[in-house]
């Protein structure tokens, strides 16, 4: 299967340490590892604490790592700015206010967001020339999204702005999607739409997802691996049939031992 | 008639500073205090070196430039030195007054009599009295808007828009947000030194004194231009600034018509703009209309 190939992404001894040399030193990622492979689907799961957003903070470069390298595509990206790596990284935030600019209007976040990575120059941004294109994108995330191209985003309501989000993430397909809980802030039936929605997407586009979640029945229904981290490392690791496998007891009787 | 025509131009020169400030204030939302010190700086360079036989409009143009060099000092040490961005400004502010002194050699006033200015060409002063600078005011402040307007449209402009609106999201789609801080910063407070150096011009003379106050004037004509045309597009909010500082002349010439003096102008100033900051309060509290509030707090585009 994928194991063969060289991994996308390649974690390697991560150490995150915060306040080294002060008697509040604390170690949040301890000798991490973890290889994800092009078209891996991954629910990230574990308790508070367990460092699931430092890894995502770590990985987008918002947190500098203390040891360890992280490597993509064979290239060293361990240094790089947080800038640099959105060429190949995109991700989706937990709170609806993260992911958009609430003064700008819907075809406005989508027409910056197109542009993930690049250099911005002193071209004339044309944004009328792809509102038919918004339009047929945001439709698809059947929510009323698309009705409301030019409507400020402070004005949609969570549900929207998260479609948005995701929406924004995926027009320029990034190499790896960070999903940090992107449902989570959303009450249950919008939730539940939003996450089917993303997965059809991710499917659609086979994109190379790791995705963050509490909910152990999203992280067995969606996804082709699920991991578990505590204490800093991964402590479980299922994919394919093994995963497809997995009921939710079993899980749950895993999680009592590691507690 | 001719106090109503001098305040327009006044109006025109000093709207420079109101559309500067906008940048910062409005778009990065912060206030950047460094306004004070380049302001005088621009009229200092500019008049230094006309005094010294400069062409007037390559001295403003360099007035620019040390208005954007003065920006970038305090862009690094609020990107890079992590000032906060009030003290920051603050810092340089202060920093600019020793060196306005050195630039004017050590004196506290530098007039211009008898110099060539921008407004010693023979059109202009075949003009009627008080028109040059309106003539003088409009091209510059229309040159001006129509550049900031062109520019926001442009994929740079817009990642400058949104690192004002969300630092997180631009960071996260790979805007490299110190840089567009630094760039805001270098274009408000070039065209703060511009606008010093014209102001100096028609005045006649730069003085070390002639910053304070200055901020407050600049932000009442961005918050009385919000306050009286209400919701509208960025592009107009930034034309209605412009509009804003023509009125806050008219107040002035009313109050001093009053006959109050030149001296209480930055209490007064402050007084008209406390009275604008609050009167989305005053208006929920006396449920008046809904539009005075959001024309302050928000704009659309296109």
């Amino acid at each position: 299967m994928t194991q063969t190939k060289t991994p996308l992404l390649a974690l390697h001894n991560i150490v995150t340490t915060f306040n080294a040399g002060t008697p509040n030193e604390v170690t949040i990622l301890n000798q991490l590892n973890l290889d994800v492979y092009e078209g891996d689907f991954v629910t990230v799961l574990g308790s508070n604490g367990a460092g699931k957003s430092t890894l995502f903070n770590t990985i987008s470069g918002d947190l500098p790592v203390t040891s360890g390298t992280i490597t993509l595509k064979e290239h060293d990206i361990t240094h790089a700015s947080v800038e640099k790596r959105t060429a190949f990284l995109a991700r989706v935030f937990q709170d609806p206010k993260m992911g958009t600019a609430p003064r700008m209007t819907v075809a406005e976040n989508l027409l910056l967001a197109s542009q993930r990575g690049q250099r911005r120059t002193l071209r004339l941004r044309h944004l009328k020339s792809n509102l038919a294109h918004f339009k047929e994108l945001t439709a698809t995330m059947n929510n009323g999204l698309s009705e409301r191209l030019n409507t400020a985003t402070e004005n949609l309501s969570g549900g929207q702005r998260q479609a948005l989000s995701f929406l924004m993430a995926t027009e320029q397909r990034p190499d790896l999607l960070l999903l940090d809980e992107h449902t989570a802030a959303l009450d249950p039936k919008t939730s539940e739409e939003l996450m089917h929605q993303t997965n059809l997407h991710v499917t659609e586009q086979q994109l190379t997802c790791l995705m963050i979640t509490h909910h152990l029945d999203d992280a067995l229904k969606y996804g082709n691996r699920l991991i578990v981290l505590d204490q800093g490392k991964v402590k479980f690791d299922v994919r394919g049939q093994a995963k497809a496998e997995l009921t939710k007891d079993k899980l749950l009787s895993f999680f009592d031992t590691i507690e | 008639m001719s106090m109503i025509v001098s305040s327009i131009g006044q109006g025109l020169l000093w709207a420079t500073l109101g559309v500067a400030l906008f940048l910062t204030f409005r778009i990065l939302d912060f206030p950047d205090m460094t306004v004070e010190g380049t302001f005088p700086l621009g009229a200092a360079v500019a008049v230094t070196l006309i005094a010294h036989g400069m062409n007037p409009i390559l001295a403003s143009a360099l007035a620019f430039v040390a208005g954007a060099v003065t920006g970038l000092v305090t862009g690094l040490l609020y990107t890079k030195g992590k000032v906060p961005i009030l003290l920051a400004g603050i810092l340089v502010m202060t920093a600019c007054l020793s060196i306005n002194l050195r630039i004017m050699g050590g004196s506290s006033n530098v007039s211009l009599l008898g110099k060539t200015t921008i407004f010693s060409n023979h059109f202009l002063e075949s003009l009627p009295k008080y028109f040059d600078s309106v003539y003088v005011g409009f091209i510059v402040i229309a040159v001006i808007t129509v550049l900031l307007v062109l520019f926001l449209q442009t994929n740079l402009g817009q990642a400058f828009i949104v690192t004002g609106d969300n630092r997180v999201m631009a960071r996260s789609i790979g805007i490299n947000t110190d840089n567009m801080t630094i760039m805001g910063l270098m274009v408000s407070n070039g065209i703060i030194g511009l606008g010093g150096a014209l102001i100096a011009q028609n005045n006649g003379y730069a003085d070390v004194s002639m910053g304070i106050g200055i901020i407050v004037i600049a932000l009442a004509s961005i918050i009385i231009g919000e306050v009286v045309f209400g919701e509208l597009t960025l592009n107009q909010r930034l034309v209605a600034v412009t509009l804003g500082s023509i009125l806050y002349q008219f107040v002035r010439l009313l109050v001093l018509q009053l006959g109050f003096n030149t001296n209480d102008m930055n209490l007064l100033s402050a007084i008209i703009l406390a009275i604008c900051l609050m009167l989305p309060q005053f208006s929920k509290a006396l449920h008046l209309n809904h539009v005075l509030q959001k024309g302050v707090a928000k704009y659309d585009a296109d």
